[in-house]
């Protein structure tokens, strides 16, 4: 979806819930109140772009032109397995343990 | 003593590694529990590493250029098997499998790891209030704050707990601390630094560099961290361009431009807010540079007025990807939840602090459909239209001059109330970010407060040699 206009200002407090759930954060109401707030001042402020004509400029993701970069397809060391399993939450059989993802924990 | 004095009383022998680094330890002892630099004092690994660099030095090896020389490394900086926390809740404990590449660099050059500095978390902040465990103060004056993100880098050279502070810069995190805790911080080119073991934040703008005494310690850190690394793609492919062998040339014939839109001068363009005595000392060091040989002039970087509202929505869009991977599922901390969606999100809503979730939320907005265009998409082109306003000025002068920060140090708790506010320091800082440039920041006086005040060199891409012989020369003017 695409929209060249700058959206109208004020962020509702719906917005940030929706963004909130997408990033999976919860927040409480006063949370949610406080961010509404902060989050509609920050755009507010970046609104002062407004006014630049920049339909011919292109955008720039970075500050080189970025290619592919590859090595040779040589083994090499990796990380150690033991290592990094140590730091999980929770392992079972050499793999990261997790809830189920669908359904319900019994 | 400098880096350099350090390295070269324990390579001649003068000194043992180990002696040095019991010295800086007592400085901690002394000073650590009113200032909190450090997440992390690593007395043990130190002592390990300090001794070694003793018995190079007994078998007559050499032990690098940087020999026994106690670095503060900050904690989004991966260390193997040394807690690594990003200042978060949400790595507390964590232990890294592996080394970054700088730790991996800084240690064959015989360096000395002291601790792990404490930071604002995940590098999001300019005043290292926003660690989870708790905010760090600056050595100068407590009740002030000593900048940020990389804060306990910046406070631990100030304050004598180390000779080398490492920090990333994403918008100023290393120059904005440097200015405010009065030492020398350089952002080098986007890519001339590795980022491999550096936590993301957000990728197109991170830089890892060097806080220290002197410019010369600066360059000598450079030149040691540095350098094509293939386990980072965006790596420069050259290896690190030579800057101490002309430190000294000075600046000669060079044509130096004070940035009209950085230089406080409201009525000529500029930004509002930068402090008045900021300004004087940003004039001073312009006329220290003439005195010294170069041709000053006023530069136009027109667009460098929209770096923040730019670096705002760029930011924490690439940050709202990059801390995705911070989910309960492979390492740090996990709340657990019914299923793994509510697992996920039970860690994330307990593991991040509220700048990081302001950010995260600020950047899925900015990429979400509806909006991506107008936000994003707009804050991408501003980026070039702020590297073309460089290039032009970069076509009438050598190197660009600005204050580092606003003002000088404030009080803790002065701006936490309102990011947006917080967010205005790093107007100074953010345009280099936003274009892949370097820049140092060199201490220039005092403010009105007697706290130091910052003075900026900028350069166009991969002109570290060129920007830090004008450092030397304001290091020197300042003296």
């Amino acid at each position: 979806m695409s929209n060249a206009e700058t959206p109208e200002p004020g962020l509702t407090r719906e917005d940030v819930a929706a963004v909130a759930r997408l990033a999976l954060l919860e927040l409480t109401d006063d949370e949610l109140e406080e961010f509404t707030g902060q989050l509609a001042a920050v755009l507010d402020h970046a609104r002062d772009v407004e006014a630049l004509d920049v339909a011919d400029v292109a955008p720039t993701h970075h500050p080189f032109r970025l290619e592919n970069v590859t090595r040779p397809d040589r083994v090499v060391p990796s990380l150690d397995r033991a290592e990094v399993l140590a730091q999980a939450p929770l392992v079972q059989d050499d793999r990261f343990r997790v809830p189920p993802a669908l359904g319900e924990q019994p | 003593m400098s880096a350099l004095e350090l390295a070269d009383a324990v390579r001649t022998g003068a000194r043992t590694a180990v002696d040095v680094l019991e010295q800086h330890l007592a400085e901690i002892r002394s000073r650590e529990p009113e200032i909190h630099a450090f997440n992390l004092v690593t007395e043990a690994v130190g002592r390990e590493q300090a001794a070694a660099v003793d018995a190079a030095v007994a078998a007559g090896d050499d032990p690098g250029p940087l020999a026994g020389v106690p670095v503060a490394l900050k904690d989004n900086t991966c260390t193997r098997g040394i807690a690594t926390t990003a200042g978060s809740r949400i790595l507390d404990q964590w232990r890294p499998p592996y080394d970054a590449t700088v730790v991996t660099r800084l240690r064959e050059a015989g360096a000395v790891l002291v601790g792990k500095t404490n930071l604002d978390e995940f590098a999001m902040g300019s005043s290292t209030e926003n660690s989870a465990f708790g905010p760090t103060r600056n050595p100068l004056d407590p009740s002030r704050v000593p900048g940020g993100s990389s804060g306990g880098s910046a406070a631990a050279v100030a304050a004598g707990f180390a000779a080398v502070g490492i920090g990333s810069d994403t918008g100023g995190s290393i120059r904005q601390p440097a200015a405010l805790c009065g030492v020398v911080g350089l952002k080098p080119t986007y890519g001339g630094v590795s980022r491999y073991g550096l936590m993301a934040f957000a990728s197109s703008l991170d830089q890892i560099g060097p806080f220290t005494a002197t410019v010369a310690d600066a360059a000598t850190v450079y030149e040691v961290i540095a350098g094509h690394d293939p386990l980072d793609s965006t790596s420069i492919p050259q290896p690190a361009r030579p800057i101490t062998a002309t430190l000294d040339q000075g600046v000669e014939g060079l044509r130096v431009g004070i940035i009209g839109e950085l230089s406080g001068d409201v009525a000529a363009g500029s930004v509002e807010g930068i402090a008045p005595d900021v300004v004087a000392r940003l004039h001073e060091a312009a006329a220290a540079l003439e005195a010294a040989g170069a041709r000053v002039g006023t530069a136009s970087v027109p667009a460098a007025v929209y770096g923040v509202s730019a670096y705002y929505l760029i930011a924490p869009a690439e940050a709202s990807s990059n801390l995705a991977r911070y989910d309960g599922v492979r390492f740090g901390l996990r709340v657990d939840g019914h299923n793994t969606h509510q697992m996920n999100a039970n860690t994330r809503t307990a593991g991040f602090g509220a700048e990081v979730k302001r950010r995260i939320m600020l950047g899925t907005y900015a990429l979400s459909a509806g909006y991506y265009d107008a936000y994003y998409g707009k804050a991408q082109r501003v980026r070039t239209l702020i590297i073309d306003d460089f290039d032009a000025a970069y076509a009438d002068f050598d190197l660009l001059l600005s204050p580092t920060s606003p003002t000088t140090a404030f009080a803790l708790g002065a701006k936490t109330a309102d990011p947006l506010t917080m967010y205005l320091n790093d107007v100074c800082t953010i345009p280099s970010n936003l274009a892949g440039h370097p820049a140092v920041s060199v201490p220039f006086g005092v403010g009105d407060d007697g706290l130091p005040v910052g003075v900026q060199v900028l350069a166009p891409m991969q002109a570290e040699p060129l920007m830090m012989r004008a450092a030397a020369v304001l290091e020197a003017a300042a003296a």
